[in-house]
């Protein structure tokens, strides 16, 4: 089990270490190579948007790859979703499904619209 | 009355009851900021070409609002960590460090905010626009009596009987401020007196498209740092109280509060690129 999941207890003030502080310290600098690539990651997609690929398309889909990237290590170690509960990743499943729904909805409202149509 | 599960996991989620809570939140926050994503793709799919703005945000700006908000984010979850190490000094000093990132994140954006409501669009009696910034306005300046003048620090465009790839080029210089022709603009003063102006508006959310989503999107977000700011304002202040008490309950409090703050991150890692940069 991992240490930000595992049961509490009460205790007493002042309080004993819930955790051993050599794990935590791993975690620790866990976390800070993570800022340091999310920090390396911004400076990436800045540079990226200057970088001419010949269609603007190209640079949206590099810039999303990183920005997913950066989420990616958000998500998976600042709020511990690589090692969380079942329970959590089935909330997010279901939240995942809605939102590519939402987004397939967007595309799909598209063809709607008759060719060169102007919608503002 | 005793708050079941703050504290010991629940037998059947294997979690506190705030975490299930808060994931279920940030369910729905995911997907209220997916519409207003969605409507970011319909806006800009639909705008007509040359229309949509590139580089009409300040990029290093964005780049150092975006390096404070991760800092802020490394700052909470050491926070957290502190907590779980029983080193309450440590989590004082980082989470008074994301109060003041977070104080920083809100005064860089209200400069942008102040910069774009002080950006003007002058439609000209003879048709071209004039485009910048406002220097000046004279005491007695008075659209509809048409008294007085202003004074901008911008260019003049005129896109009247152009079309095709003049039309485009044209457009560039208001439009596409990274493209040679945008770059390339020259600015200097212009005193516009009241009777050439047909009309004026500011570069707020009523100017464009772009400008409704983009003060949509952010506002959204900066009332979320607002309010991210104003629970670990209180879990640092008079909240603290209760790790004497019971430090465990505390934890998870911090816990709780910094997952909402890392989601408030995950989403200006989105923003940045699609308003800024794209």
């Amino acid at each position: 089990m991992d240490a930000h999941s595992q049961p509490a207890t009460v205790n007493p003030a002042p309080p004993a270490p819930a955790v051993h502080d050599e794990h935590f310290s791993q975690h620790v600098r866990r976390y800070l190579f993570v800022f340091y690539a999310l920090l390396f990651g911004t400076a990436i997609t800045v540079a990226a948007s200057y970088i001419p690929f010949g269609n603007r398309a190209i640079n949206v889909g590099v810039a999303l790859f990183i920005a997913s990237g950066k989420a990616f290590l958000v998500a998976g170690y600042f709020m511990h979703l690589i090692s969380e509960r079942k329970m959590i990743y089935g909330i997010l499943a279901f939240t995942a499904f809605f939102f590519i729904g939402l987004m397939f909805l967007t595309l799909a409202s598209f063809s709607d619209f008759p060719r060169h149509t102007v919608t503002h | 009355m005793d708050i079941p599960y703050t504290i010991e996991s629940r037998p059947d989620t294997g979690l506190y009851n705030a975490k299930v809570g808060i994931w279920l939140f940030l369910a729905s926050e995911v997907m209220l900021f997916g519409a207003l994503f969605s409507s970011y793709i319909l806006l800009r799919v639909g705008a007509p070409e040359g229309y949509w703005p590139h580089g009409w945000l300040n990029i290093p700006i964005g780049t150092a609002n975006t390096a404070v908000l991760i800092t802020s984010s490394i700052t909470t979850v050491m926070a957290w960590a502190s907590c779980k190490m029983n080193q309450f000094g440590k989590f004082k000093f980082y989470h008074a460090c994301t109060l003041c990132l977070a104080l920083t994140f809100v005064c860089i954006k209200s400069y942008e905010y102040h910069d774009k409501l002080t950006h003007y669009s002058v439609k000209l009696a003879d048709g071209k626009i004039a485009d910048g910034h406002l220097i000046e306005k004279s005491k007695d300046f008075d659209l509809v009596q048409k008294t007085g003048f202003v004074v901008l620090h911008g260019h003049v465009v005129d896109l009247a009987n152009k079309q095709g790839e003049e039309l485009q080029k044209e457009l560039k210089t208001i439009y596409d401020l990274r493209s040679p022709e945008g770059r390339a603009v020259e600015h200097k003063e212009l005193k516009l007196e009241a009777a050439q102006i047909a009309s004026m508006e500011t570069y707020g959310p009523w100017h464009h498209a772009y400008t409704a989503i983009y003060f949509t999107l952010t506002g959204l977000h900066a009332l979320h740092v607002i309010g991210g700011a104003i629970v670990i304002g209180f879990l640092w202040g008079p909240g603290s109280k209760l790790w004497q008490k019971d430090p465990e309950r505390f934890t998870n409090r911090i816990e709780i509060s910094g997952l909402f703050w890392h989601f408030v991150d995950l989403v200006w890692i989105f923003l940045f690129p699609v308003l800024y940069l794209l």
